[in-house]
């Protein structure tokens, strides 16, 4: 399977991967070879803050995949975000060592707070980064193979199914908040010392952090390239227009659900666990289904079942809500859900439906083919 | 209660577990002449019985035509066979070895029974092309698709059916830009791509003009032989120009059987049809 078969007929997806290319360069350059003092210097919070967009990208791709191609409207992805950020997190916990304030070498601070003798049996192996990358796929892998086992199996589909999602991440929300469940409780994870032997607050890991999520958002989107493209993708297609057809056509389309939404909830722990570094703390508010619903709307908004359209939503609406909450914090929900209520109406196809409409009416020049077109 | 229940059932003395029991043989066996038998088989939906006492066999290759007023417990029966509905009594076996009430729905589709739904349904945002090359006989696992590419033989196949169902202009059109007719003739040619053993027609000819009408039963009948095909349909003269042996429905079981004439001259049949 090759990249450029991956990549034709994808000409939002050229141009993004291109751009992505063309950023992952020109940051590290802006921020770390241009001088300080220079107005072009890219300040290294700034470099952060794209590298947290680009995992928000990550996990809008995943979404995409479940609910553009697959017609699955998860609204609890936002939990296997958080399961992979707080995989990350326990290693990151472990790397502090007596740095802590209890200064004590095994347990992470809020145990010793909490009087705990000794770390509780699903905290080891977070010291090793290898058991901790394993986790962050398997995690949110096996728990969105078991749930959708269950959900599928019994056939829960449309909005019950959206619903259940909805309850997933609610529960897992609740069950850490509480300070028994071993995850810091309300506070999570948070005072990060260093990862991988590299000082967390210094400017070339910041760098080094957005580049491996730049690299992971460009291997994601190939995955589900991969995924799309192949005969898999279309029988994914297949089921959101007409299950009981392709039921009747011999597929079983449990598997392929299954496949497809395992394959999507692993992307987005993969996503949060690039964004727990550089945002630098992971509490239960991750799990909140308010955050899953936001992810959903960057999709819609950027244009679903494109794939390229979810990382323009996610970046586009994420930079407004950056933008908003600092000139105008409560007017932020407000934009947001007027700008969902437009889309919906009058950009079905979102952003990336758009620019498609746009490139068709300037490629078909005669005006005869264009009204075939609209037509 | 359900889980109490479902758990008593697992744990009955008299039967194995579902996955210690030998794998189904898909193989199909038709050497006494039958590929459908249908005994016995009754299913009630909130106490209307629906299929009652059922008893129907289709030789393997024969074309045979069912026809029945509504409610008669026609879509039922298809619903039976193709493993959407479980009965609550009856049998259902596919040649002689073949239990359809043992398989799911996608088995019994790669057991060789093909469906064309009573609403044309087809994959509206793929191309007519896909359409065929998903519904291509094979494996059809998660993996498998993944990795799937065609062969040139895979592509002379779909366009040998593209040209049973005149639809080779269409190739690279959506499905969804179909008219009508020629969506029914789409889903027949996905059941050809299935290579079934039998096929099941529910209402081929709904909303077609004369001449798609006469094309669509010039199809049947050539696949008539060496596939054995079920019509449901409500058009007559569609059925008397098809039919050989036409079997007559009226609730949920068969009232009369034989050909066309002896059928139309049947006193229950004119009864039924035409009110006492």
């Amino acid at each position: 399977m090759n990249l450029t078969k991956l990549l034709t007929n994808d000409r939002g997806g050229q141009i993004f991967l291109a751009i992505l290319a063309l950023v992952a360069v020109l940051v590290p350059i802006l921020n770390l070879v241009v001088p300080a003092g220079s107005a072009l210097h890219m300040p290294t919070y700034t470099v952060t803050l794209l590298g947290k967009y680009l995992t928000y990208a990550l996990l809008a791709v995943a979404v995409d995949l479940v609910w553009g191609y697959l017609g699955i409207l998860s609204l609890g992805h936002g939990a296997f975000f958080a399961l992979g950020g707080y995989a990350m997190g326990m290693y990151l916990m472990r790397q502090i060592g007596d740095r802590g304030v209890y200064g004590n070498p095994e347990l992470p601070d809020f145990m010793v707070f909490l009087n705990w003798k000794e770390l509780p049996w699903f905290w080891h192996g977070f010291d090793q980064f290898w058991f901790t990358a394993l986790m962050i796929l398997l995690v949110p892998g096996v728990l969105a193979f078991v749930f959708g086992w269950l959900a599928f199996r019994s056939r829960v589909t449309g909005v019950y199914l959206s619903i259940i999602t909805q309850a997933l991440t609610y529960a897992l929300m609740l069950a850490f908040f509480r300070n028994e469940m071993g995850f810091g409780g309300n506070n999570g994870l948070t005072d990060f010392k260093d990862i991988l032997g590299f000082d967390i607050q210094s400017d070339a890991t910041r760098i080094g952090l957005f580049l491996a999520s730049a690299i992971a958002l460009a291997l994601g989107y190939l995955v589900c390239r991969a995924i799309v493209t192949s005969r898999l993708g279309r029988v994914a297609v297949a089921v959101r227009d007409a299950e009981d057809r392709t039921r009747f056509i011999g597929y079983r389309v449990e598997h392929v659900k299954l496949a497809v939404f395992t394959v999507s909830a692993m992307l987005a722990g993969v996503a949060g666990a690039l964004y727990v570094p550089q945002v630098g703390i992971i509490n239960p508010g991750e799990f909140n289904p308010l955050n899953s619903i936001e992810i959903v709307i960057w999709v819609a908004i950027g244009g679903r079942n494109t794939l390229y359209g979810a990382v323009i939503g996610a970046i586009l609406v994420n930079y407004g809500k950056t933008y908003f909450t600092g000139v105008f914090p409560e007017a932020w929900l407000f934009a947001l859900g007027g700008l969902f209520v437009l889309v919906t109406l009058f950009l079905p196809q979102g952003i990336a439906g758009l620019l498609r409409k746009r490139r068709k009416a300037t490629q078909t020049a005669p005006p005869a083919a264009a009204q075939e077109g609209a037509a | 209660m359900k889980s109490l229940d479902n758990l008593r059932e697992s744990m009955r003395r008299d039967q194995v577990w579902d996955f210690m029991m030998p794998p189904v043989n898909l193989q199909l066996d038709v050497k006494h002449g039958n590929i459908l038998y249908l005994e016995d088989v009754s299913v009630s939906f909130d106490g209307f019985k629906a299929i009652n006492d059922l008893n129907l066999y289709i030789e393997a290759g024969e074309l045979r035509c069912i026809i029945g007023p509504n409610g008669a417990g026609k879509t039922t029966m298809m619903d039976i066979i193709t493993g959407k509905t479980r009965p609550d009594s009856g049998t259902a076996w596919f040649g002689q070895r073949i239990d359809l009430l043992r398989l799911s729905e996608p088995e019994i589709a790669q057991a060789g029974i093909g469906r064309k739904f009573q609403k044309p349904t087809v994959f509206e945002h793929h191309k007519v092309f896909e359409n065929l090359e998903l519904a291509m006989a094979g494996d059809k696992g998660v993996w498998a698709s993944f990795t799937a590419s065609l062969s040139g033989e895979q592509r002379d196949r779909i366009d040998e059916v593209l040209g049973i169902t005149g639809l080779s202009e269409h190739v690279r059109d959506p499905a969804g830009k179909l008219s009508h007719g020629q969506k029914q003739w789409l889903e027949i040619g996905m059941l050809l791509m299935q290579q079934p053993h039998l096929l099941l027609v529910d209402e081929p000819v709904a909303g077609m003009t004369h001449q798609e009408m006469d094309r669509t039963a010039e199809l049947l009948t050539s696949l008539a032989g060496k596939h054995s095909v079920v019509v449901v349909e409500h058009d007559m003269d569609f059925v008397r120009s098809i039919a050989k042996t036409v079997t007559v429905l009226h609730q949920g079981s068969v009232l009369a059987e034989g050909t066309m004439d002896e059928v139309q001259n049947d006193p229950k049949v004119i009864e039924v049809y035409l009110g006492e």
